[in-house]
């Protein structure tokens, strides 16, 4: 039988705020633990939680950002349930009212077809502290920085097909949220992470299977993994007769497998109830219209403008699109040099070439926008060939210099294009290589194309790589064509 | 000294009859000679008290005193008091120090007021007779063998038997009101977000309201105009500004128009509270005022209604009571489920499990539409039901409670306990504010009178409460009890 894959995704992003979303407590990561955790993030007795008004922003510019509705009042709620490292005994959430309706996201596939995914809702809570359970000697250790700190949840309709599907739209996702500047999405500080929710149906039914949670995949590597093995998981269980029932499961990335955490009788009624601390949102429409007014461009606006306006490939657009530092860094380059095509090359050329071998991230690459734009530049204007600029971005990359113009200047890689200076130096080789140029005129006129390579070879090196190659293959055949 | 209202006692430091420390040790020894005879204080800071006094006496020879300044008062043990046992009534809290104070707390401090301790309550607020406090029953000081009422007992006891001039109570179904009633003193619920909640032990966060307990309604006056006022930290505290709630005390009050809400004079009601509260409307006849009938039809509703809301968000709010970071904890436990159950099962007294188990019931899957729900909506007809009654009369009248103090043991039965907040609890769930002065006395226990006015109608209230006791002189009556018999 064939099998459709269903996937729908719970991502939870942690937003960029200075402070958690209910107390002034700061949300870095990294401190030692509970120095981050205030009076409210403990639960003490008689706190009160403060909406932060930033959290309400960022959520609204998600919002925003894949066109969802966003509703006039929201309301925060009660889920409760007991756990070491949630302080009051319920997390406060957004059960029945969510800050951001329904949206939707685009995803590229791999063939750059795009499908659009449906996102049902979006919600504000609060994050949970930490369990530590090793290095207690048999008990555990409970760290509630991370209380508090505010979390999106961004809640998918079933519309994935494939784990490449789920994984292209978790790729979005963070590009919009990374583009908006409403989270860092640093999926290996637990910024991002996701719940994936999976089912398979034969293909062709309407009605859906029944679905097992994966809990908590926090890399686009894992969801993946997480997905295939699921997936095999269920096909195996119903092609021996047997059925799939409806359970959270857990993706061990060491064995590469989901496992049963618990079933759906042994789920928690968490009692939802409007929390009775907190007032409802209400955001009026200026508010809203003028944090659309703010609103960067965004991923899918950018491909299709880099696309359409710039002329650059489908894939090209794609690329350097995906990321926002990597679509600064391009349209930076492009603007300094006034070229869209040759500085999409040379990013995602040379720049981006030495910035894997080296394991560095776009923001830490040594050589500056500026610098890659002026070089670009000078490859545009002809003052330097493309070998030379080679070695103009090594001598960049290397801190060789400030400037591709200077460096050119130092290194005198100044591309000569004066007809005399090389028909100099074609001349001069011409004469030390009498029997090179016996054999070319002696040729083949179709072997020639090659053998003049060797001309070429011997000119450029004469100019220490400056001539212009073009130049100097025209006036070689020029002299040396019968 | 501890005859004396507030007010005077401020005019007194004001003209150099005596100092804070000299007032503030006179109630610190009243407190220990007579407070075991009514159990009014869990916790007594004598030091911290006479630290305070000292301060406020080197402020007011500086000459920046405010009208508080160097007055003890004592504060209900559910307000957060730094470095001081914030004990809730029950053992769950019984070892925690809360590591800050709550804004009123701060407010007063700030306002050079000396707190002299932590007065005894019904554990976490929940009850009406002060018997299920950790540390023992509150007598009531008018007569031993009553009960003093609750949640507030402690502090309403403590007003009336001269252990300090005032004191801050809460009041989540009548908690202030019923015990101001039956220890003859005067206790305002001021309207749902007036005053800060932030500090405040949360019992039913949506009706919960801290408020002055006092002689008198000018005592009340000062103190609201103290602990009033929008708090950052609290989100439901509104930002309106505090007028001068002492202004308005004596203007007349011809021409006001008195609702008698049907419902609050039926059955149930004890027929010498009527008589009394019938007599104190005479009185404000006799001042110009027009009396009339008026219905709040939705009234049978308001204690079903209370008793779905106010254990639903309860038992939420006591999850925090988990043993896990203060409070109670059993000794080893072999897992978190056992920590868990063992710390609740030993630090809860049986009142506060039974509203846990109530609203942990009606929140859950299949029930919260039937229960929560329905209650929420009627919440709202009674909420609307006043309103519609100030579009007829400026303030409503009736009795406070429905019988006088009974006597310590006489409900054992939760439900006819619940019912003694008939004429309260439909006032907490409207948000509006009501003030309980003192109207009489059925043998030797005190009856009170109850005015409600709309929201944020604080001066108004006040002002009709003056206005009789300017014509009245129960807040006058002292009990004399313990070794004053002698």
């Amino acid at each position: 039988m064939q099998w459709e894959t269903v996937i729908g995704l719970e991502v939870h992003v942690q937003l960029a705020t200075q402070s958690k979303i209910f107390s002034g407590a700061s949300t870095a990561f990294g401190a030692a633990p509970n120095t981050q955790a205030c009076a409210v993030d403990l639960g003490l007795p008689g706190v009160l939680p403060v909406l932060n008004e930033s959290a309400v922003a960022m959520a609204v510019q998600f919002g925003l950002g894949i066109n969802a509705e966003i509703p006039e009042v929201s309301i925060f709620d009660r889920k409760n349930y007991f756990y070491a490292d949630l302080p009051k005994g319920y997390q406060t959430s957004q059960m029945y009212h969510p800050i951001v309706g329904p949206g939707e996201v685009e995803i590229v596939l791999g063939d750059d077809k795009t499908k659009r995914i449906r996102v049902h809702h979006a919600h504000l809570e609060e994050d949970a502290g930490k369990s530590l359970h090793e290095d207690y000697h048999g008990m555990s250790g409970i760290d509630l920085n991370r209380a508090g700190t505010p979390l999106l949840e961004i809640v998918s309709e079933p519309d994935m097909r494939s784990a490449a599907e789920a994984v292209a739209y978790l790729r979005a996702i963070h590009a919009i949220v990374t583009y908006l500047g409403v989270s860092d999405g640093n999926m290996a500080e637990g910024s991002m992470r996701c719940d994936v929710n999976v089912s398979i149906r034969p293909e062709g039914q309407a009605a859906f299977g029944t679905r097992a949670e994966i809990k908590n995949v926090n890399s686009f590597r894992f969801v993946e993994r997480a997905i295939a093995f699921e997936v095999e998981r269920q096909i195996e269980l119903l092609e021996d007769g047997g059925r799939v029932v409806q359970e959270t499961r857990l993706y061990d990335p060491e064995a590469d497998e989901t496992r049963s955490m618990r079933t759906k009788e042994e789920a928690n009624d968490y009692r939802y109830f409007p929390c009775p601390d907190l007032l409802p949102v209400v955001l009026d429409k200026a508010y809203v219209d003028h944090l659309r007014s703010t609103l960067p461009e965004l991923p899918a606006e950018k491909r299709a403008r880099f696309e359409n306006a710039l002329g650059l490939s489908a894939y090209d657009a794609g690329v350097l699109s995906s990321s926002r530092p990597m679509a600064e860094y391009f349209e930076a380059v492009k603007e300094v040099c006034g070229d869209a095509k040759l500085a999409a090359n040379w990013v995602q050329g040379e720049l981006s070439g030495q910035l894997n071998r080296e394991n560095l991230s776009i923001d830490d690459s040594p050589v500056t926008a500026q610098q890659l734009g002026e070089l670009v530049l000078r490859v545009k204007d002809e003052t330097i060939n493309g070998k030379a600029a080679k070695q103009v971005f090594a001598a960049l990359w290397n801190g060789e210099g400030d400037s591709a113009d200077a460096i050119i200047e130092a290194k005198g890689l100044k591309q000569v294009t004066d007809t005399g200076a090389i028909e100099a130096m074609i001349d001069q080789v011409i004469a030390e290589s009498p029997v090179q140029v016996a054999q070319y005129q002696d040729a083949d006129p179709d072997k020639r194309g090659k053998m003049i390579g060797y001309f070429v070879g011997q000119v450029m090196k004469a100019s220490r790589g400056t001539a212009n190659p073009q130049q100097v293959n025209a006036l070689l055949k020029q002299k040396l064509d019968p | 000294m501890h005859d004396k209202t507030l007010t005077e006692l401020a005019a007194g430091l004001t003209a150099g009859d005596f100092s804070s420390r000299e007032l503030t040790d006179h109630f610190l020894g009243r407190i220990e000679r007579l407070d075991s005879e009514i159990n009014s204080f869990i916790t007594v800071t004598a030091e911290q008290a006479q630290a305070s006094a000292d301060a406020a006496d080197a402020t007011r020879r500086q000459g920046d005193a405010g009208p508080l300044n160097g007055l003890p008062l004592a504060l209900k043990d559910l307000f957060c008091t730094q470095g001081v046992r914030t004990s809730c009534g029950s053992r769950m809290l019984d070892n925690f120090v809360s590591p800050y104070d709550a804004t009123l707390v701060e407010k007063l401090a700030a306002a050079g007021a000396v707190s002299l301790g932590k007065t005894n309550m019904d554990e976490f607020a929940m009850g009406s007779s002060n018997e299920s406090s950790y540390y023992g029953p509150v007598k009531n000081p008018w007569d031993l063998a009553a009960v003093p009422g609750g949640s507030s007992g402690g502090s309403a006891a403590a007003v009336a038997a001269g252990l300090t001039p005032a004191a801050l109570g809460t009041d989540t179904g009548g908690s202030i009101r019923q015990p101001a009633a039956f220890c003859g003193i005067t206790g305002l619920k001021p309207t749902y977000g007036r005053v800060s909640r932030y500090g405040m032990v949360a019992y039913a966060s949506s009706l919960d309201q801290g408020g002055p307990m006092a002689r008198s309604a000018e005592d009340c006056a000062l103190l609201l105009g103290a602990i009033a006022g929008h708090d950052p930290r609290d989100s439901t505290s509104v930002t309106r500004g505090v007028p001068d709630y002492r202004a308005e005390l004596n203007a007349p009050l011809a021409g006001l128009r008195i609702g008698l809400p049907r419902e609050y004079f039926g059955e149930g009601l004890d027929p010498d509270v009527e008589v009394a509260v019938r007599e104190a409307i005479r009185v404000y006849e006799s001042l110009g005022a027009s009396v009339q009938d008026i219905s709040l039809p939705h009234t049978n509703l308001a204690i079903p209604a209370y008793y779905v809301i106010a254990p639903a968000e309860a038992s939420s709010n006591l999850s925090r009571f988990d043993g896990v970071r203060f409070g109670h904890r059993c000794e080893n436990p072999s897992d978190l489920i056992d920590l868990y159950k063992r710390s609740r099962a030993e630090g809860f007294g049986s009142e506060v499990k039974r509203r846990i188990l109530m609203g942990t019931h009606t929140l859950s899957e299949g029930f919260f539409e039937a229960y929560y729900k329905k209650a929420q909506q009627v919440r709202r007809l009674i909420r609307q039901d006043f309103l519609d009654a100030f579009d007829e009369v400026d303030v409503l009248m009736g009795p406070a409670a429905p019988t006088p103090a009974f006597d310590l043991g006489a409900n054992k039965d939760p439900l006819s306990m619940y019912l003694q907040d008939i004429y309260t609890i439909a006032i907490n769930l409207a948000g509006i504010p009501g003030i309980s002065v003192p109207a009489g006395f059925i043998g030797q226990r005190p009856t009170g009178l109850q005015i409600l006015g709309p929201h944020f109608a604080e001066s108004q209230l006040l002002n009709v409460a003056h206005q009789f006791q300017q014509a009245t002189d129960w807040h006058l009556k002292r009990p004399v009890f313990g070794e004053e018999n002698s």
